[in-house]
């Protein structure tokens, strides 16, 4: 193997510029974060309300979640970002289409958390429900017995347990969406493997340039892994089996 | 462009939009085989009582899982023509990349697989005096294999739709060849589009079949 070693290269100037090359890494580990972090709130919030949905006693509202799900769900995230971000502003009207295109500000990465998040939001919708499914059917008829409606015997009876099973599915969703944001690159967002691909072609150091993007997208799903440990730990229902790890 | 939409284009284009799909569909099926060939035999080595070999694959299946993907195939990109000293182009990286990933999902599936087969039946071919690999070969996995192939079948819908990242080194897929005709035709909108929905009928019939395959052999257990 015939390849010039530079460990010193992150200190150096990038070429025409006077940044260093581990400011542009740092960069886009800021834009990883941003980018999976918005679209995992982004992803919770409607992906719990879609779980619901697909488990409601109503036909249609039923059929209408699981088409969001399938849509979201069979269509490559790569193929869903050019749907966004080149597609979406040609079916609006078409002065906004035109706001979309020439002046929204930070364009890819709102596009980019919008895809990721609606993409997630599915996976999170399918956990959520199967949570719901796996409750014992006399939980809805109970609560449904004590006199409250199928809003409170979700928010008090149903969610409560069934958000707390699925804590561990949910984890390596987080996980996921740090893995999934590197996918943004092809749409122009500058997060850490647009930069690396960047690094790689102005400073001819690939493996070093590639070594450092695995470490930092390493340390996200540690972390988003740590953190969801704590959720799990805190959240544990009493008296159920502790899953090993 | 708004509001006129040029669909006519997409018939001019099948042809080549076809060995867009046919490379797509070649690196789905050899990931898929030689994935699963090499997933079976990493689930073997994390499941081996040589605790240096299960450590081994425990590591490499550990390190593929917690790497986008797309960082994975930019490293082979960049790594294979290092070793092997001639340049390789990007299909062929694509090949091997997603063998060599795949490998690393389809071994925890088969792990799962092999681990659902009782206890007793593992017992029983000892009993019958199986060697090790006999056993292997004649009781458990085809056992594995039939337990859970409603996964496989899952992970590969999701190989599938993850040969398009291969966007990030040039291949010549699908969505590469709708991303060319788009810009030969000047209809770059129409073919993302078109790629799509081609992407969607697949993956959703595949899972269909997937649902199905599941319904059969839920309780014949």
């Amino acid at each position: 193997m015939n390849y010039h070693w530079n460990w010193g290269i992150f200190l150096e100037q990038v070429k025409g510029g006077d940044e260093t090359y581990l400011d542009w890494l740092l960069t886009g580990f800021g834009w990883t974060v941003a980018v999976s972090l918005s679209a995992w709130v982004m992803a919770l919030t409607l992906g719990i309300l879609l779980g619901v949905l697909r488990t409601v006693p109503s036909k249609s509202l039923v059929a209408a979640a699981t088409a969001w799900v399938e849509l979201f769900r069979n269509i490559p995230l790569l193929v869903q970002m050019f749907l966004w971000f080149f597609v979406m502003p040609e079916l609006l009207p078409a002065d906004w289409g035109l706001w979309v295109k020439q002046e929204l500000p930070a364009k890819e990465f709102f596009t980019a958390t919008i895809c990721l998040g609606l993409f997630t939001s599915s996976r999170v919708a399918e956990q959520v429900r199967a949570g719901i499914q796996a409750l014992p059917g006399g939980q809805l008829m109970a609560g449904l017995a004590m006199g409250l409606s199928l809003p409170q015997t979700y928010r008090y009876v149903l969610l409560p347990t069934a958000l707390r099973m699925v804590v561990p599915p949910l984890t390596s969703e987080f996980m996921n969406v740090f893995k999934n944001s590197s996918v943004a690159f092809a749409i122009g967002v500058m997060e850490l493997t647009f930069q690396a691909k960047q690094m790689q072609e102005d400073s001819e150091q690939g493996i070093e340039t590639f070594l450092a993007v695995t470490l930092l997208y390493f340390i996200c799903a540690f972390t988003a892994n740590r953190v969801m440990a704590v959720i799990e730990a805190r959240t544990r229902i009493p008296g159920t089996v502790v899953a090993q790890h | 462009m708004h509001g006129d939409f040029d669909f006519s284009v997409l018939l001019d284009s099948l042809p080549f939009l076809w060995t867009g799909l046919q490379f797509t569909l070649k690196l789905t099926a050899v990931a898929m085989l030689g994935g699963i060939a090499l997933g079976t035999l990493l689930a073997l080595a994390r499941l081996s009582p040589i605790a240096p070999l299960a450590r081994a694959a425990s590591w490499y299946v550990n390190i593929m899982r917690s790497i986008p993907l797309v960082m994975v195939i930019l490293w082979f990109f960049l790594v294979i023509p290092l070793i092997t000293g001639k340049p390789m182009g990007a299909e062929n990286s694509a090949l091997v990349t997603f063998t060599l990933f795949e490998a690393a999902f389809y071994c925890e599936i088969m792990r799962a697989g092999i681990q659902s087969v009782s206890r007793g039946q593992v017992a029983a071919g000892y009993a019958m005096g199986f060697s090790y690999g006999q056993n292997m070969r004649l009781v458990i996995l085809p056992q594995a294999f039939r337990n859970m192939l409603p996964v496989l079948l899952t992970q590969t819908i999701v190989l599938f739709q993850d040969t398009s990242l291969v966007y990030a080194i040039g291949a010549k897929d699908l969505l590469k060849a709708a991303e060319v005709a788009g810009k030969n035709y000047n209809r770059p909108v129409e073919m993302v589009i078109f790629a799509a929905l081609i992407y969607f009928v697949m993956c959703y019939s595949l899972s269909f079949v997937v649902k199905r395959l599941q319904q059969r052999f839920a309780f014949k257990r």
